[in-house]
């Protein structure tokens, strides 16, 4: 099997497991408790919020492939522009209701990912990465010539989303979007554990350490990639639905290259194959980015590029490795 | 486990790593519910024949046959559905999983409630269920990768040199598993004296032929063979 990179995983020890145990059952209240209190104490930045709700989303979809599966990509964003694009369509066109726009968000960025991953994810290392680019590049230039459907370069606007379950209309200051976006990603990430917890999901993780085996067992490792890959274009395809619908407009930027391999730096910045990390990884970028953009429109991305060599050089393991090694220290203290 | 099946027929194998030949018109039978050792040297392709019959190597010419189905053309996985279990020699436990999350891998859509039957076999394994594939001993891998082949009810197991950089004891514990075991066997091994213990039928290679078939007591006893093909003189 050859759509993985199959480097030799380190040695999964009682104690990381347990701290890993002990960050990822926390994970869930943790986030809704923060996300409510961050709800009361900065309602002006519910719009910065909204959008990390939906990108943390966006970017659990690439944990899904590269953390879980070994999947090496920089086209994430086409199951996440193809999502946005497909729930604002039919939002302008045919039904406005969130709930169903996310899910002809996740149906159309499920099925682009099925068949792209059907053809591509037969190759391996740079040549699967170079694939990848090519079908966001393929689906961002479709969306571009489609005008009269996506609005091409200037963005599908228009999109009026009906009250969340005909009760909560999306208000000018976007507590419904915010709310209605964290939900979202409270119950992706739920949806995510279990699958990754599951014969499935240990598969996958076996394909990712070793395919042959895997394929000795009776499992057929392509089979399993395209599937976890359809699937986390399942879950890219519902965040970038979520965008459409909290944002009210798409831009082509959203199935861009760019977008892609920003996730990526997200998810390293927070740390691979925990599924939390993808989720501390997309909070930390977006927050400093915007603290930094909004204090030095000229240099940021210098202060960004600091901050990530940073994290590079002296947390190897993304933000999640420092956090687990403080909680260790914290238990050891404690026994 | 049943006994009438898994005859695996073997006619005219020749196999080896891409261009290279290691096996040359290997040939042999094993009944169902029987036991095979398959002794040599080392680099004779003893290793090559197992991941042949798994389909992890060229395949040149010759036939495999599970049961009636000819498996030549099918690849890994599918061979594994048919019926073959395989525990390679280097163990291949999942290091980032556990235990149990190793066994799951194995099940093949049986149920969680399977992995019962692993753990009574190997109550070791129950006891370490929650511990990660890189933490075990050798001994443990090698119940782990046992159990995890067994779990998927193959009707011919293949082993790999189990017994390899095991403590006595273990190889004793191992192999009093193994002896419990109904489905046909074919054992590659290194310690000759457990192999033809084990076996009913040995078949001796050398250069990738075979050298010598027969019944597995006939060989124990015939110490000349033993020092011609193998360079060993069981004890005992």
């Amino acid at each position: 099997m050859s759509a993985v990179a199959t480097n030799r995983p380190r040695r999964e020890t009682a104690g990381r497991r347990l701290r890993r145990a002990a960050l990822d059952g926390a994970a869930v209240p943790v986030m809704a408790v923060l996300g409510l209190a961050a709800f009361w104490l900065f309602p002006d930045d519910l719009g910065l919020m909204t959008r990390i709700a939906a990108t943390a989303l966006y970017v659990l979809s690439l944990d899904l492939v590269l953390g879980f599966g070994g999947i090496a990509t920089l086209g994430q964003a086409a199951m996440f522009g193809t999502g946005a694009y497909a729930a604002g369509i039919a939002a302008v066109n045919l039904v406005n209701e969130p709930i169903t726009l996310l899910a002809i968000g996740g149906v159309a960025g499920g099925l682009i990912a099925l068949v792209t991953g059907a053809l591509i994810l037969h190759a391996r290392g740079l040549t699967l990465l170079m694939l990848t680019i090519a079908v966001v590049q393929i689906v961002q230039e479709v969306a571009n010539k489609a005008r009269d459907w996506t609005g091409g370069s200037d963005g599908l606007s228009g999109i009026d989303p009906a009250p969340v379950l005909g009760l909560f209309r999306f208000d000018l200051y976007g507590r419904t979007s915010y709310l209605f976006a964290l939900a979202v990603l409270i119950v992706g990430y739920l949806v995510a554990r279990r699958i990754v917890r599951s014969p499935f999901g240990l598969a996958c993780r076996g394909v990712k350490e070793d395919p042959l085996r895997v394929a000795a067992l009776g499992g057929s490792p392509k089979r399993y990639l395209v599937t976890l890959y359809a699937v986390a274009g399942v879950f890219a395809g519902v965040a970038g639905a979520l965008t459409a619908v909290t944002s009210g407009i798409v831009g082509l930027d959203s199935a861009s290259f760019s977008w892609s391999a920003e996730a990526l730096v997200m998810l390293v910045l927070g740390g691979t194959g925990r599924l939390y990390g993808a989720v501390i990884g997309t909070v930390a970028f977006m927050t400093i980015h915007h603290i930094l953009a909004s204090s030095d429109p000229f240099h940021w991305m210098l202060f960004i590029g600091l901050f990530l060599m940073a994290i590079v050089l002296f947390a190897p393991g993304g933000i999640t490795s420092g956090i687990e090694r403080v909680v260790h220290r914290l238990k050891r203290g404690r026994a | 486990m049943s006994t009438n099946r898994g005859r695996l027929e073997i006619a005219g194998l020749t196999a080896g790593y891409g261009q290279t030949r290691i096996i040359e018109n290997l040939s042999l039978t094993v009944p169902a519910g029987g036991r095979l050792a398959l002794l040599g040297r080392n680099g004779v392709g003893k290793t090559t024949t197992l991941a042949t019959l798994v389909g992890q190597t060229t395949r040149h010419g010759g036939t495999i046959t599970l049961d009636g189905v000819e498996l030549g053309r099918l690849g890994s996985s599918a061979r594994a559905a048919a019926g073959l279990g395989y525990v390679p020699q280097t163990r291949d436990v999942f290091r980032s999983l556990t235990v149990e999350e190793n066994l799951v891998t194995g099940l093949k859509g049986r149920p969680r409630s399977a992995l019962e039957e692993a753990y009574a076999l190997f109550p070791r394994l129950g006891e370490r269920r929650r511990n990660g594939g890189g933490e075990l001993s050798g001994g443990e891998q090698q119940m782990l990768s046992v159990a995890r082949a067994l779990l998927g009810q193959p009707t011919v197991l293949l082993l790999d040199e189990p017994l390899e950089g095991l403590a006595p004891v273990i190889c004793d514990l191992l192999m009093q598993a193994l002896s419990r075991l109904s489905m046909s066997v074919i054992l590659v091994e290194q310690q000759v004296d457990r192999a033809l213990d084990f076996a009913e039928e040995v078949v001796m290679l050398d250069r990738g032929r075979v050298v010598h078939q027969g019944p597995a007591a006939e060989a124990r006893a015939d110490h000349a063979l033993l020092e011609r093909h193998l360079g060993v003189v069981p004890a005992g």
